[in-house]
């Protein structure tokens, strides 16, 4: 695993060299990319002590987890084991639902999201997140779907906002499908493509951790793929936590595994060694197919 | 003994099987003979002129109804400026806001039985308010008085509709870093916004084929209005008026305001349809 | 600085310092939102008071006169400043059940044709028709009732009435009579409370599963059983609430009424009288009063006709809610 990214890391520097041969006037930004390259795998959040309840149910267990920057983390375990909750305490999308406590802390880099001075708005412009089922605004077109968090947050620069659309259209590779109808209505798009407009809508503002909650639960085999595909891209910008009932996705996508069962983290390990060597018996039994 | 036991169950079943069409048939009666008759009589007069001149008096020939229909036009705008800000808010607060609190359950109930209230009663009320303090009648009196029936209709349909709006929008729109109030005002309100819009027109639709309220608030004017605290003209108390009279011509243009008042409701009453397909529980 | 180079930037960047976007917390914006979203609803509950308190208060001069001799007294003489409601509340409460007796049939016969019945193709067309009923403004019905209602009742059904009334010795239908009266009243008001208990009976009995159905039709029930054991029986409650909620429109119902009522203030057994209702005489004298203690009475009479509806409303949204609840569970 480690060899492995070693050898990326090693194309990436060469590549980059290949860059900066080809253009020396960007060599500038380019060795400050390549200095924080360095710092990859640092550490972006971290949960520690995580509690939370509905109402007076206990849906999570004293998790603590470490989230590496430009890591695709997946949480994995039987429906029901508090795998969203958790991913749902990460922006602080928990405390929306009435009834609901929490107890712990998150940290986001050195900042702890549940400051009181923080603000849970600021924490999900920061760490955005990505539903299971495609949720685009019906009545707003295409371009008002990406465009509404940057315009609802005084963005005002129609020019600005092209820009930004057109970039995080492309970054969620859906830009090609529909650069000719950006006007037509967000409902009207198949539901892969929602799904990726939502990923788009989310890259629009400035995303720094993206949570993906069981995203291609509800799509077709082919969109799955798409969507595997561009988790694969967006890992160069970004942050990834994603929820999955899907082993095999999880192997495919990502670089860290969490395992867990009844509202607690049981195993959490480069995916290669949970899938491979995993420590603890649970972990093994349900990624055998044992339970689950 | 058993065969007629069984024929009389078959005979029970068809006579009320066919009861409950015919009842539906003549309840078709009356709706068809209105319709008809506002249409044959309506016709004879209705002209160019019925619509953009003022009432003539008795005795000379001609005249119209421009005025009623400009006043009903304005009385609709005032009592919207009453009503829609009032309604669309608390039925906000209502959906937004107002789950499970004693002071949501308390407007909720309140907003229905104000529902209920006559609106002779508004009427009186608006009558003591706003014509008693001014020492005359006026457009704004009657403004209020159709503005305060507004309110609750305005506020239960707007209710219904917020809430009709999937949680997994509001929930996408806080994940986007988007404040309450923003997700409220420009996802969640804008998600709803055809079905809030039928309802105002429903509202709308209801109060400008309103009579009583206005008999002692706008009163009426044989004039063109000039300012809204002064009496203004409706095409309701003018139908009324005419239809009371004793003069066959004032009688025949009874009936032709009656064919434009028909044509103004159920023209906005079509064109809510229009924009929400299905506004049954609205109607009420 | 662009914040769209920035965002281009952003997979390299080094982490910002909070806030991202500069617009402070939202926590204030919010709890204002929902403040004044509150005081709107507070409205409601300020328009209510100030309804009982406005007529109250212009209640009171009449009420000092009278005292509880108004809710008892027949005599309304207002140039010499005597009042007294009963002949209003009578011809209200009368016109009223006579609209009931009309409607409550018809109204339940169309919604179980609509929800049991009906193909479906009918259905709709059939609904939308009766909800147009709903829509057309009463002073339009009262005008159809001045010209073609009434003399149509008095020229072929009070006739009928009256023979059928002089053959039974009842007292309720004698002659002469104008068209101008009570029973009319009532008809036309049964025609505008239609569409009401149409609509409300339905969504009743669309509530009701559609096991119930099966279950009866299982055990080899007719159409009409299968209604009256599966339908009408566990819908007895909400069809209660909806008939009420008929009868409070039909009480504050003023225009249509004032039209075809005949508008004198009588107390008489024969519906084909003419008589006065609470609402009409409201709208036939409140612009012309004689005096303000004249103003002063039919405001009492206002504030009794809300009375009544809002104790009658109260129970029927009551009734209605209660069977919801139930269906919900």
């Amino acid at each position: 695993m480690i060899d492995e990214l070693a050898e990326k890391d090693k194309k990436k520097e060469k590549k980059k060299v290949e860059n900066q041969e080809h253009r020396g006037e960007a060599r500038k930004i380019e060795v400050a990319h390549h200095e924080n390259e360095g710092e990859q795998h640092s550490l972006k959040m971290k949960a520690e002590g995580v509690c939370a309840w509905f109402g007076t149910k206990q849906a999570l267990y004293d998790v603590n987890m470490a989230i590496y920057e430009k890591d695709v983390t997946a949480i994995i375990g039987p429906s029901g084991c508090g795998k969203s909750t958790l991913i749902r305490c990460f922006n602080r999308m928990h405390e929306t639902v009435p009834g609901s406590r929490f107890a712990g802390d998150i940290f986001l880099e050195k900042d702890s999201i549940f400051d009181p001075r923080m603000d849970p708005v600021v924490v999900r412009r920061r760490v955005g997140m990505v539903f299971q089922k495609p949720t685009p605004f019906p009545t707003l077109s295409i371009y008002d779907n990406v465009a509404i968090g940057l315009r609802l947050n005084g963005m005002r620069d129609k020019k600005v906002l092209d820009e930004v659309v057109e970039k995080s259209l492309r970054k969620a590779a859906l830009w090609e499908e529909v650069k000719d109808s950006l006007q037509k209505a967000g409902g009207a798009l198949s539901g892969g493509q929602q799904q990726r407009l939502c990923i788009a809508r989310a890259l629009a503002i400035e995303l720094e951790v993206l949570l993906m909650d069981e995203p291609c639960s509800a799509l077709d085999p082919i969109s799955t793929t798409k969507i595997e595909e561009l988790i694969h891209e967006l890992r160069q910008n970004y942050t990834i936590i994603i929820v999955t009932h899907n082993m095999q996705q999880a192997a495919r996508v990502s670089q860290r595994t969490a395992f867990m069962l009844n509202g607690k983290l049981i195993e959490y390990d480069a995916t290669e060694k949970m899938f491979t060597n995993p420590e603890n018996k649970l972990t093994e039994d349900y990624i055998t197919g044992r339970f689950g | 003994m058993n065969f007629d036991y069984q024929t009389r169950r078959k005979l029970t079943d068809r006579t009320m099987v066919f009861l409950c069409g015919a009842a539906a048939f003549i309840a078709m009666i009356p709706l068809v003979s209105l319709i008809l008759y506002v249409l044959l009589q309506g016709f004879k007069r209705l002209d160019w002129a019925f619509l953009t001149h003022l009432p003539a008096p008795v005795g000379v020939p001609g005249g119209g109804m421009a005025n009623a229909l400009l006043g009903t036009l304005t009385l609709m705008l005032l009592a919207s400026l009453v009503g829609l800000p009032i309604g669309i808010m608390a039925g906000i607060y209502l959906s937004e806001y107002g789950k499970k609190n004693k002071f949501a359950w308390a407007v909720r109930f309140t907003s229905d039985v104000l529902s209920g209230v006559p609106s002779i009663v508004t009427g009186i009320v608006a009558y003591t308010l706003v014509v008693k303090p001014m020492h005359n009648f006026s457009a704004i009196a009657g403004g209020i008085a159709l503005g305060f029936m507004m309110i609750p209709i305005v506020t239960r349909t707007t209710e219904e509709l917020v809430k009709m709006v999937p949680h997994s929008i509001r929930e996408a729109s806080w994940a986007l870093g988007v404040p309450q109030w923003q997700t409220i005002l420009a996802i969640v309100i804008r998600t709803a916004k055809n079905g809030i819009l039928t309802g105002v027109l429903l509202s709308v639709a209801r109060i400008a084929g309103e009579t009583a309220p206005l008999l002692f608030t706008s009163f009426n004017n044989q004039f063109w209005p000039q300012s809204p605290d002064e009496p203004t003209a409706s095409l309701t108390v003018q139908v009324f008026t005419y239809a009371i009279s004793p003069f066959k011509d004032w009688q025949d243009q009874a009936w032709t305001g009656a064919l434009v008042l028909l044509i103004l409701v159920l023209a906005i009453n079509l064109a809510a349809r229009t924009f929400f397909k299905n506004p049954r529980g609205l109607l009420r | 600085m662009n914040p769209s180079a920035e965002l281009t930037d952003n997979g390299g960047a080094k982490p910002r310092a909070l806030p991202l976007l500069s617009f402070g917390k939202s926590g204030f914006a919010d709890k204002f939102f929902q403040k004044l979203t509150a005081f709107f609803a507070f409205l409601i509950l300020f328009l209510a008071f100030l309804t009982a308190l406005t007529l109250w208060q212009a209640s009171a001069p009449t009420f000092h006169k009278m005292g509880w001799n108004f809710l008892t007294s027949s005599d309304w003489d207002p140039i010499n400043g005597i009042f007294g409601s009963v002949p209003f509340v009578y011809g209200t409460i009368v016109s009223s059940m006579v609209a009931l007796f009309i409607a409550v049939p018809f109204g339940l016969g169309i919604s179980l044709f609509l929800t049991e019945l009906a193909p479906m193709k009918m259905r709709d067309p059939v609904a939308f028709l009766v909800e147009i009923l709903a829509a057309i403004p009463s002073v339009v019905y009262g005008l159809w009732g001045i010209f073609l209602l009434a003399p149509f009742m008095r020229v072929h059904v009070d006739p009928v009435l009256e023979a059928l009334g002089g053959a039974l010795r009842l007292p309720f239908f004698k002659g002469p009579s104008t068209g101008l009266s009570l029973f009319t009243a009532g008809v036309i008001l049964s025609i505008m409370i239609l569409p009401t208990i149409t609509a409300i009976s339905r969504e009743v009995f669309e509530a009701v599963p559609n096991t119930y159905r099966e279950s009866a039709r299982a055990l080899g029930a007719t159409s009409w059983e299968t209604i009256l054991l599966s339908v009408l029986k566990p819908s007895r409650v909400g069809l209660l609430g909806a008939i009420m909620l008929a009868l409070g429109r039909a009480l504050g119902e003023t225009m249509a009424v004032t039209m075809v009522i005949g508008n004198t203030p009588q107390v008489s057994i024969n519906l084909l009288a003419p008589a006065h209702s609470m609402a009409s005489v409201i709208a036939n004298e409140f612009s012309e009063a004689v005096s303000d203690l004249h103003i002063s009475a039919l405001a009492e009479i206002g504030l009794l006709l809300m009375v009544i509806t809002l104790v009658l409303n109260i129970v029927a949204h009551l009734l209605v809610w209660a069977t919801a609840a139930k269906f919900q569970k």
